[in-house]
């Protein structure tokens, strides 16, 4: 399935290492939240970049302390109708500054993304022949947002106030 | 009312386009049924027994008589000539093609209305008091706060998928008409020590089939705090709320699993750790902006009695009868709220043709200040009628079949669509509802009875609240019979409580003779004629009235 990073496709170079496997010498590696904090010192030591998979039962306030050195957060979407990860995204990106990719795994919907990208999902595997025709439609289908979020967009709210200030 | 800014436009515009390209995909056989469904649900469609459903949002209840005037419009378009009020002060359409959907919100989005979010599991159609704005009881009007947490829910980008749907209920007054103590979180709002006015935060409630009433986790949320207090609420409620068994995914039993004080630590904890820039706090001057929709409309210094209503009292008994069980008192002299009910008998309640939806906008805009509001008693209310002006819209009311004289009172009975439309049901609802209100035939015996809920579910899900009546019946299948059992001693105001199940579930038949019985012990026992069946049972116990409904057995 196609990896979509900022609504183009690109290569996945990241593999993931369930627990009890060995981990390769180099690469681009995720583990899950547990092996990542008992062997943080000796995945991060290594010549090798580092990401993390949440379950969507984990609290991604466990990794504050190390997101400096993450290089992708995976997030689950085990059903589409499963929320949990719109939660953890909007926590790494609005309460602890996570500035690397979070990517959406599972059943992911065309239907959903723009959902994601306001979440702060800026990765997703999509089970679409054209991804990136899919995205750019989807990404665009609205224009306006009520609630600030983890994207940039102006809400409608700060539009309202801006045009109050330009009529002031 | 409030009216949409070009914002607001868009995005039910772009809705509406959105949602016209995903039924095309499903007509042209690009989706399949299984993943169709999330996004027709979020959409307010679904699939009945018979056809597609549309439940369209009327936001905390508010029209006017262009939008009625326009539901009308689809109901003869697109439907049979007729719609469903809801408990949920929504409206429903139960015979509308999926190919005509699109054309559907089309023709809501001309009146600013929309479909969004009037199903799956995401945050409902904010709901409050029907007489907001004119009743005598409220410390402000509730309404901009309703219409500030629609925008607010509207396409949450965090809160879309949750474990389950999500009510919201706001109530500004002291007598609580929005059943705030049954919701997922009802809003009250209050003057703290200071006398500024904020909101009691009451969270777990609800019905279906394990009713609570919630628990208050805080008595007092400021204004400004609202959003950002809610958004704690629904980040805990997302994150560590049930999805592994949709029946236990409310936030109702997440609170009581945890327990209400350690759910109230999980919400202030995440509150507390709200960065400024996670705050949703709105300028004030949008605040302002908002609320001057609502602001009071142009009221007349008027007399507090009309000599012309009075007379037209004493000189007819049936309309002396409708003043009396369908008006409510308004806070500005001369002016009165008009209930109209839309159970009469033989028909499902809350079911109104498109001529009475015409008939009712042309009586609001003549005698109404355009204002009509649906009650979650599934009525029509005209809040601001001037006192001069009743016997008029009684006549008008009357020629167009809509002059039931039974506000609050047993006929008036709220039930669920049942077996008959809806494929959750068990057994049917609209027919026990008729028999029961066969009861009441006669006006003078249901005075005397005076002020009575009677709620019909037709299955556990309880569309019909029936754990919120005075007297609740819900409906059973028992190896393929329909069986009806009876509780006592529930209500939704501000004394909110579950009802009780008496005992073994009653034939369809024996449900009518069964509750005469128990009116009839009610008649016997009651204090005084003043004193309701309600507060009789409270007085008395359940006993003597669970005896009398068993007494043919």
């Amino acid at each position: 399935m196609p990896l979509l990073k900022q609504g183009k496709v690109v290569d996945d170079i990241w593999a993931h290492v369930e627990d009890g496997h060995e981990l390769s010498p180099g690469g681009c590696l995720t583990v899950t939240l547990g092996r990542f904090l008992s062997e943080h010192d000796q995945l991060l030591a290594r010549n090798r970049s580092i990401g993390v998979r949440l379950a969507v039962r984990d609290d991604p306030a466990l990794l504050a302390p190390h997101l400096d050195h993450l290089h992708v957060i995976e997030l689950q979407f085990p059903k589409y109708t499963d929320g949990r990860a719109f939660s953890q995204a909007q926590l790494l990106r609005r309460r602890y500054g996570y500035k690397g990719e979070i990517r959406a795994i599972g059943q992911v919907l065309r239907d959903q993304l723009r959902l994601m990208i306001r979440a702060g999902f800026d990765a997703m595997i999509i089970d679409e022949a054209d991804a990136e025709a899919v995205y750019d439609f989807s990404a665009h289908e609205f224009s306006e947002f009520y609630q600030a979020a983890s994207d940039t967009s102006d809400t409608i709210f700060q539009k309202r106030q801006k045009k109050r200030q330009g009529e002031g | 009312m409030y009216r949409y800014d070009e914002f607001d436009e868009t995005l039910v515009r772009e809705r509406a386009r959105q949602f016209r390209g995903q039924v095309q995909r499903r007509l042209a056989g690009e989706l399949r049924e299984e993943n169709f469904k999330p996004l027709r649900l979020q959409n307010g469609v679904y699939l009945q027994l018979h056809a597609y459903m549309l439940r369209v949002a009327i936001p905390y209840g508010q029209l006017n008589a262009k939008k009625l005037r326009q539901l009308a419009f689809i109901a003869d378009k697109f439907d049979k000539g007729y719609g469903h009020f809801t408990t949920r002060q929504n409206i429903q359409y139960n015979w509308i093609r999926l190919a005509d959907m699109p054309d559907v919100l089309d023709a809501l989005a001309d009146v600013e209305m929309h479909a969004i979010q009037t199903s799956g599991n995401c945050i409902r159609n904010v709901t409050s008091d029907h007489l907001a704005g004119a009743n005598s009881d409220e410390i402000e009007d509730p309404r901009p706060w309703c219409e500030i947490i629609r925008q607010w829910s509207t396409f949450h980008p965090e809160f879309s998928s949750l474990p389950r749907k999500f009510k919201i209920a706001v109530t500004a007054a002291t007598h609580d008409r929005a059943a705030v103590r049954v919701h997922d979180i009802g809003l009250h709002m209050k003057r703290n020590a200071e006398g500024r006015v904020g909101f009691e935060f009451i969270v777990g409630g609800g019905l279906g089939r394990t009713p609570y009433v919630g628990h208050t986790i805080r008595e007092w949320v400021a204004k400004e705090d609202l959003l950002s207090y809610l958004e704690a609420n629904m980040r805990v409620y997302n994150r560590y709320g049930r999805r592994d068994n949709k029946f236990k995914a409310r936030i109702k039993i997440l609170v009581n699993e945890l327990g209400v004080a350690e759910y109230t630590r999980e919400v202030e904890e995440e509150f507390a750790a709200q960065h400024a820039w996670e705050k949703v706090v709105l300028p004030q001057q949008e605040v302002d902006r908002i609320s001057a929709y609502f602001a009071p409309p142009k009221f007349e210094e008027r007399a507090a009695t009309s000599a012309a209503l009075d007379k037209a009292i004493a000189g007819d008994r049936v309309f002396a009868r409708w003043t009396k069980n369908n008006l409510r008192a308004h806070r500005v002299p001369g002016y009165i709220s008009v209930h109209i009910a839309l159970k009469p008998q033989g028909v499902a309640p809350g079911d109104c043709t498109s001529d009475q939806m015409r008939a009712a906008a042309d009586i609001a805009e003549t005698y109404g200040l355009d204002d009509i509001r649906v009650a979650h008693e599934q009525d029509l209310v005209l809040p601001h009628v001037k006192l001069d002006d009743v016997p008029a819209v009684y006549a008008a009311l009357k020629a167009a079949g809509m002059a039931s004289s039974n506000a609050g009172m047993g006929s008036d009975i709220i039930s669920c669509p049942g077996l008959d439309y809806c494929n959750l049901s068990n057994a049917r609802s609209i027919s026990v509802a008729n028999e029961i209100q066969a009861l009441f035939a006669d006006p003078e015996f249901e005075d005397e009875v005076g002020t009575l809920h009677i709620n019909v579910s037709g299955c556990i899900n309880a569309c019909g609240h029936h754990h919120v009546g005075h007297i609740g019946i819900l409906g059973v299948d028992k190896k393929g019979e329909e069986f009806y059992q009876i509780l006592f001693g529930g209500r939704a105001d501000e004394k909110a409580a579950i009802g009780e199940i008496q005992g073994p579930g009653l034939k369809h038949e024996e449900v009518a003779p069964a509750l005469k019985r128990v009116i009839s012990k009610y008649l016997e026992l009651r204090s005084s004629k003043t004193e309701k069946l309600a507060d009789t049972m409270t007085r008395l116990g359940q006993a003597p009235f669970k005896e009398a409904l068993y007494a043919s057995a």
